[in-house]
C-alpha cells in the first residue's frame, strides 16, 4: 500500500495502480476517455491530466497524465489546480470540435461518457464556428449501429476489439484528423464479443441496434439483476424494461464471473421475452387437436381443469428442465415426489452430468470461475468449442494467454496497467493454450498447439497428458507418435505453470474426455500445483439440475409406457429437442393428460392438453447454478400481461389446489412467496444449504424501505396509461423480493444483487461502475457474487479413471456424426430473437476434403440428408480440421431434434445432391 | 367628537375614489364575447410543431418527458427507414389533467418542437378528454420559431440530407485518401 496526496489530502492506495484508477477508487472525479479498467492505459486522449509536485515545497509542479503515472508512495498531485483544469478544458474542447449536434437523436444520450466528461470539465459553450468534418457510416450487421461523426478518436474500440477480444475485422483507417474506425467495407462485425463496443465506446459511435428499434432513455428503464440464460457460464446482466417490453441487456459487473464484458448471444438474445410466440394465456386443448398449436378450446377455468386432472391422476411424471430455475425444478419435484421427478435430459447427458458431479464432489480440484480462467497461466481445452458453447470463457482465455508473458513484464519493472509498454515488451509471445477439438474457429489462431481428432482420440490425448504428468495414472496403449509428442509438450507446459486450468466440453457427449480431463487435473494436483477444472455444460441450470438429482427422460418415457403413471407435467422443456420425434409422440399419446408449463410455443406445448404460461427469466425470480457450481439469483424485472406466472408459482398453486386439508403442513402448496421457495430448496440437497445466502431475502429492508427498480427520474408516470384509464393504478406489489416496481424507496449503497442500474451523480454511463468499487476493477462494495455450492475437501484423494478408449478408426461405410455448436443458433431461447436469427448460419455438414471426394461431393453444394426419420437440407463445407471418418453437423434450429453424436451411413443417407451453390 | 370627524372624512374620501372610477376605462372584459390579448410567450396549451419543410419536429428524445415535474408526458421513439429515415415519436401523449403549464418541456426541447401557446380554453366535462395524443397535439405550422430545422444542423443522415449537406459541414472524408 502507498500513500498519495491529492489536493493536500492523503489517501491510501495500492501502489500497483496508476494515479487515475487510484483517484477514481477514492471517488475523486478525474475525467478520462482512453483508459479502461480492463484494458489499461495508453495515454492517448490527454484528458486525465493532473498536476504533479516534486514535494511539498514545489509550487509550480508539472502536468502529467494520471493514467500514465504510477501511484508511488508519497506522490503529490492536484486535480483542482487551475492550470490542470484549464488543460483538461482545452482538451475536451478540441475533442468536441467536430462532434455533431445530434444528442437528441443519439442512443447514447443520457448515458454518454462524453456528455459526463464534458459536464465534469465544464465545457459549456462551443467556440468553434467552422465547418465540421463528417464521415459516412457503415452497416455493421444486426447488432451494432455505426455513426462515425460522433467519434472522438480515443481508440478504445480498436483496442478492445483487436487487442482484447481478438477480432480482426474492425480497424482504424485514414490519417490526421480524419481517422475512421470501422470495417474495410460494410458488413457484419464478425467477432462474437462485438456487443461490448456499445459499452466500450465513450460516445455514440457504436450503439445497440436491437435497442434502437424500441428505444428509450436509460432513466426510464426499470431494471434488475438477471443471469444470462443462454449458456452455462452464468454471466450477470442487467435486464431493462419499459411499458411491458424488455428493452435491452447490459453487462453487470461481477468480479468473479463476467467482469466488464458479455458475449453477443447474451447481450442480443433477450428478445425471446418479447416474442409473438410467447404463451400468454392458460389454455386447454381437446385431445383431437393435439399437435396443432393454434387450436385451443375455451374452457372457462383452465387452471381448475388442470388441478382436477392432477387430483385424478393415477401417477404423475414430472419432467424438469435445465433451463428452468432451481426453485421451479424443486417445486415440481415437491409436487410429484422425488421418485416421479425426471431431469428432462436424455440418458447420455444424465450420465455425463453425474460423472461431472462426481468429479467435483470427490476430487481434490476445484472448479474455475471465469475470473480464475483469466488468471490461469496454462490452459488445456479438451473437446470444447468454447467460442460457440461458452463464448465468455473464450474471451477469458484470450486474457489468460497474457499471464505467462506478464512475468517477463514484471521482471522489466513495467507496471501491468501500462498497456502500450506491456504490448511492446510481450510482442507476440503467448502463454500456453492447447486446444483439442474437432471444429476449427478463429480462436485456434491463439493456441500454442491444436489437435483436431474424434472425441475418443481427444480423450486418449488427455489420458496421455495425465500419464505423462503423473506416472501412476493410467497410460495410453498404442498412442500414435504425433499425439504422444503433443501430450509430452502439453504435460510440460502444464507442469511449469502455477495455476493451470483444464477445460472440458460436453458437446461431443464423450464420457471418456471428461474422465481424461479429471485425470489431468488430478495429476497436476498431485504435483503440488493448484490446478482448476472447468466443465462447459449444455444449459444455464444444468449444474443445478444435476445437484438436484432425478432420473433421465428415458425413464419418464418408460413410466408412461409401462402404465405406472398417466399424467405428465413438463416444466419449461421442449422434449422434441431431446429425444426422437416418434418416442415423444408415443409418450404424449399414451399419457392421459399432459401439461406443459412454458413461456414459448414449441412442439411440446402444441401436444399438451393443458398449457400454463410461464414467466421468462426477466419476469420471475429464481436461481441458476452455473457450470462453476455458483448459485446466482435473478430478479423479476417487470410484471407482464396475460396469465403469465413464474413456473414455481403455477406448481405451488397446483400443489395448493390438490392437497388434502390435512396435509397442508408441508410441500409446495405451502409456498407463499419466493423466500418459501428458497428455504424449501435449501432442504432438498446438502449442497443447497447455503442457497439463501446468495442474495438478500424478500423481507430485507433498508431504513425500512424497499429498493426501487426504477431510476430517480423515471418519467411518464401520470400519462403512460392515461389513454386506458384516468385513474392512475398503484404500482404492482412484489412479495417475492426486496425490490419494488416503483421509483420510490431506499437510495444509497446496496448489496450488489439489488442494484438496479449502475449510476452515480455525474456518472450516467455504465462507467459509473467505478463508483461502486472500493478499488477500480476490484469487487463491488457489498458484492454478493453468488455462492459456490461445491468446494473440494482437503482430505479427498482422487481415484484415477482407467477406462481409456480405443483409438478412433474411420470405417468405409459409416461416419461419426458430431454436433457442431453455433454461438448463434444452438441455444433454444436466443433463437427466438430477431437479431440473433439474422446471424444464424444455414445448416451445414462439414467434412474432411478427402471424405468429401470419396463421397463425390462438391464443396458448397447442397445435399438432402435423410437421418433419424427426417430429411435435412444441408450445405456442404470441406473443412480440413474435421477428423477423417467424422462429419460435423451444425446445430441450428433447422436441425433441432437431431440426436448426435451418432453413426450414419452417408452413402445411403445423402439423397440428392444439388449442384447449385449454397448462398 | 374627534372620531366622528375622522369617520366622516374617510367616508367621503372613499366615496370620492369610487366616484373617480366611473370615468376610468374598465379592467373587466366581457369574456367570452371579448377576449383579452395574451402575449405569444404566454404558457397555455401545448402543441407539437413542424419544421419549415413541413415534417414533424419532434425527434422523440424524451427530454420533455424527463423534464416534466408532474410526469404527464409519455412517448415512444420509433424509426422508419423506408419513409424518412429519421426518428419520430410512435405515440406522444400529454395528460393535460395533470399538466401545470410550467413550460419546462418547452425549455428542455432541443428541436423547438414542443411549444406552449396562448390558448388556455381547455375545460372539459370528462377528464379523459384532457388526454391529448400526437394527432391532437401536432399543428401544421412552425409555431414561434419559423426557421429552425434540427436536421439541417445535426450530423445525422436523413432521407433528404446526406452526410456533409447540413449547415457547417464538410464533405464526408475519403478514408482511402492519404493526402494531408
Amino acid at each position: 500500500m502507498a500513500t498519495i496526496i491529492v489536493d493536500n489530502k492523503s489517501y491510501t492506495v495500492d501502489e500497483r495502480q496508476n494515479l487515475l484508477s487510484a483517484c477514481l477508487g477514492h471517488g475523486l472525479s478525474v475525467p478520462y476517455f482512453c483508459w479502461h479498467p480492463a484494458m489499461g492505459s495508453v495515454g492517448a486522449c490527454r484528458q486525465c491530466a493532473v498536476k504533479q509536485f516534486k514535494d511539498d515545497r514545489d509550487q509550480s509542479g508539472r502536468l502529467v497524465m494520471s493514467c500514465m503515472a504510477p501511484a508511488i508512495n508519497g506522490t503529490r498531485i492536484s486535480i483542482d489546480d487551475p492550470e490542470a483544469k484549464a488543460f483538461r478544458a482545452s482538451v475536451i474542447e478540441w475533442l468536441m470540435v467536430n462532434h455533431p449536434h445530434d444528442c437528441p437523436v443519439c442512443d447514447e444520450g443520457g448515458e454518454c461518457h462524453l456528455q459526463d466528461m464534458t459536464v465534469m470539465t465544464g465545457h459549456v459553450y462551443r467556440r468553434y464556428r467552422f465547418p465540421k468534418r463528417t464521415h459516412r457510416n457503415q452497416v455493421l450487421g444486426p447488432f451494432i449501429r455505426h455513426e462515425m461523426n460522433r467519434c472522438i478518436q480515443c481508440y478504445r474500440c480498436v483496442r478492445y476489439y483487436r487487442d482484447y477480444a481478438g477480432g480482426r475485422d474492425l480497424n482504424v483507417f485514414g490519417s490526421h484528423d480524419a481517422v475512421y474506425f470501422g470495417r474495410e467495407q460494410d458488413g457484419v462485425l464478425e467477432n462474437e464479443f462485438s456487443g461490448n463496443l456499445v459499452e466500450v465506446c465513450p460516445t455514440g459511435v457504436f450503439t445497440d441496434k436491437t435497442f434502437f428499434h424500441h428505444y428509450t432513455r436509460k432513466w426510464d428503464l426499470q431494471s434488475a439483476q438477471s443471469i444470462c440464460p443462454h449458456c452455462s457460464l452464468g454471466c450477470n446482466t442487467t435486464a431493462s424494461e419499459r411499458s411491458g417490453t424488455l428493452r435491452r441487456i447490459t453487462n453487470r459487473f461481477n468480479s468473479q464471473v463476467n467482469g466488464y464484458f458479455l458475449c453477443d448471444r447474451g447481450r442480443f438474445g433477450y428478445e425471446y421475452v418479447n416474442s409473438p410466440h410467447r404463451i400468454r394465456r392458460a389454455v386447454v386443448r381437446q385431445e383431437r387437436h393435439r399437435g396443432q398449436s393454434g387450436t385451443t378450446e375455451e374452457v372457462p377455468q383452465p387452471f381448475e381443469f388442470a388441478a382436477d386432472r392432477v387430483r385424478q391422476a393415477r401417477g404423475i411424471v414430472g419432467i424438469g428442465s435445465p433451463r428452468a430455475s432451481l426453485e421451479a425444478n424443486v417445486a415440481l419435484r415437491s409436487l410429484v415426489g422425488p421418485q416421479q421427478f425426471y431431469q428432462g435430459i436424455d440418458e447420455q447427458e444424465h450420465q455425463l452430468l453425474s460423472t461431472i458431479l462426481n468429479i467435483f464432489r470427490t476430487g481434490p480440484v476445484p472448479s474455475a470461475s471465469i475470473h480464475d480462467a483469466e488468471q490461469s497461466d496454462a490452459v488445456f481445452v479438451l473437446g470444447a468449442d468454447l467460442l460457440n458453447e461458452a463464448p465468455r470463457l473464450a474471451l477469458a482465455l484470450l486474457q489468460s494467454i497474457r499471464q505467462q508473458p506478464m512475468e517477463q513484464v514484471d521482471e522489466l519493472k513495467i507496471p501491468r496497467w501500462d498497456e502500450a509498454a506491456v504490448r511492446n515488451a510481450v510482442q507476440n509471445r503467448r502463454g500456453p493454450l492447447f486446444l483439442a477439438g474437432y471444429q476449427r474457429t478463429w480462436f485456434h489462431e491463439y493456441a500454442t498447439d491444436t489437435y483436431f481428432a474424434a472425441p475418443d482420440d481427444i480423450a486418449r490425448l488427455g489420458f496421455a497428458v495425465a500419464g505423462t504428468i503423473a506416472q501412476e495414472s493410467p497410460s495410453v496403449p498404442n498412442l500414435n507418435r504425433e499425439a504422444g509428442e503433443l501430450a509430452r509438450r502439453i504435460a510440460e507446459a502444464l507442469s511449469h505453470a502455477q495455476r493451470p486450468l483444464i477445460i472440458v466440453g460436453t458437446g461431443s457427449r464423450s464420457q471418456a474426455t471428461i474422465e481424461a480431463a479429471a485425470n489431468v487435473a488430478w495429476a497436476l494436483h498431485r504435483q503440488g500445483k493448484q490446478p482448476r477444472l472447468s466443465v462447459v455444460l449444455p444449459e444455464a441450470n444444468s449444474m443445478g439440475l444435476a445437484l438436484l438429482g432425478g432420473r433421465s427422460l428415458n425413464d419418464a418415457f418408460d413410466a408412461i409406457s409401462q402404465g405406472t403413471a398417466d399424467t405428465v407435467i413438463v416444466l419449461e422443456n421442449d422434449l422434441y429437442r431431446r429425444a426422437d420425434q416418434a418416442k415423444v409422440d408415443a409418450f404424449f399419446e399414451n399419457a392421459r393428460t399432459s401439461m406443459v408449463i412454458d413461456s414459448l410455443d414449441h412442439r411440446t406445448a402444441a401436444h399438451a392438453d393443458v398449457v400454463l404460461p410461464a414467466a421468462t427469466g426477466p419476469e420471475s425470480d429464481g436461481t441458476f447454478v452455473s457450470q462453476e457450481g455458483r448459485a446466482q439469483r435473478f430478479y423479476q424485472v417487470f410484471v407482464t400481461d396475460g396469465d403469465v406466472k413464474a413456473s414455481w408459482q403455477w406448481l405451488s398453486d397446483l400443489g395448493r389446489a390438490t392437497s388434502q386439508k390435512n396435509d397442508r403442513e408441508s410441500g409446495v402448496g405451502t409456498w407463499h412467496n419466493f423466500d418459501d421457495a428458497v428455504s424449501a430448496t435449501a432442504m432438498v440437497a446438502p449442497e443447497f444449504a447455503r442457497i439463501g445466502e446468495i442474495a438478500p431475502s424478500a423481507s430485507f429492508r433498508l431504513v425500512g424501505q424497499k429498493v426501487p427498480r426504477q431510476s430517480e427520474r423515471c418519467s411518464g408516470r401520470t400519462s403512460l396509461t392515461s389513454h386506458l384509464t384516468m385513474h392512475e393504478p398503484p404500482p404492482p406489489g412484489d412479495l417475492h423480493s426486496p425490490l419494488g416496481f416503483t421509483m420510490e424507496g431506499y437510495r444509497g449503497p446496496l448489496p450488489s444483487p439489488l442494484i438496479s442500474q449502475f449510476w452515480a451523480p455525474g456518472w450516467n454511463s455504465i462507467q459509473a461502475v467505478n463508483t461502486y468499487q472500493n478499488e477500480v476493477g476490484g469487487p463491488l462494495r457489498d458484492e454478493m457474487p453468488g455462492v459456490r455450492l461445491i468446494e473440494p475437501g482437503a482430505t479427498k484423494v482422487a481415484g484415477w479413471f482407467t477406462a481409456v478408449p480405443r483409438a478412433f478408426q474411420p470405417t468405409d461405410q459409416r461416419w461419426l456424426l458430431l454436433p457442431l455448436s453455433a454461438v448463434f443458433g444452438s441455444d433454444e431461447l436466443s433463437n427466438r430473437s430477431p437479431a440473433i436469427v439474422e446471424r444464424i448460419a444455414q445448416p451445414s455438414l462439414s467434412l474432411h476434403p478427402s471424405d468429401g471426394t470419396r463421397l463425390g461431393l462438391q464443396e458448397h453444394s447442397v445435399i438432402d440428408l435423410a437421418f433419424q426419420g427426417a430429411t435435412y437440407r444441408l450445405a456442404v463445407h470441406f473443412e480440413p480440421s474435421t477428423p477423417v471418418g467424422t462429419v460435423g453437423l451444425s446445430l441450428v434450429p433447422d436441425v433441432s431434434g437431431v440426436s448426435v453424436p451418432a453413426w450414419v451411413d452417408l452413402c445411403a443417407a445423402i439423397k440428392i445432391e444439388r449442384t447449385r451453390r449454397a448462398a | 367628537m374627534m372620531n366622528t370627524w375622522i369617520y366622516a372624512r374617510n367616508l367621503i374620501v372613499g366615496l370620492w375614489i369610487v366616484f373617480k372610477r366611473t370615468f376610468t376605462k374598465p379592467v373587466t372584459v366581457q369574456y367570452p364575447e371579448e377576449r383579452p390579448y395574451l402575449p405569444p410567450r404566454w404558457r397555455g396549451r401545448i402543441v407539437l410543431t413542424r419544421d419549415p419543410d413541413g415534417e414533424e419536429r419532434c425527434v422523440a428524445c424524451y427530454l420533455c418527458s424527463v423534464a416534466c415535474p408532474v410526469d404527464c408526458i409519455a412517448l415512444q421513439a420509433a424509426d422508419n427507414p423506408e419513409a424518412h429515415d429519421r426518428r419520430y415519436p410512435a405515440f406522444f401523449r400529454i395528460n393535460f389533467s395533470r399538466c401545470i403549464y410550467c413550460g419546462m418541456c418547452e425549455e428542455a426541447c432541443p428541436t423547438n418542437a414542443i411549444q406552449l401557446i396562448p390558448d388556455f380554453e381547455q375545460s372539459e366535462y370528462a377528464r379523459r378528454n384532457l388526454v391529448y395524443e400526437k394527432e391532437d397535439l401536432l399543428i401544421s405550422g412552425t409555431g414561434k420559431y419559423p426557421d429552425y430545422n434540427f436536421y439541417r444542423v445535426a450530423g445525422v443522415r436523413t432521407h433528404d440530407k446526406d452526410k456533409g449537406e447540413g449547415e457547417h459541414e464538410l464533405h464526408p472524408v475519403d478514408v482511402r485518401s492519404l493526402l494531408p
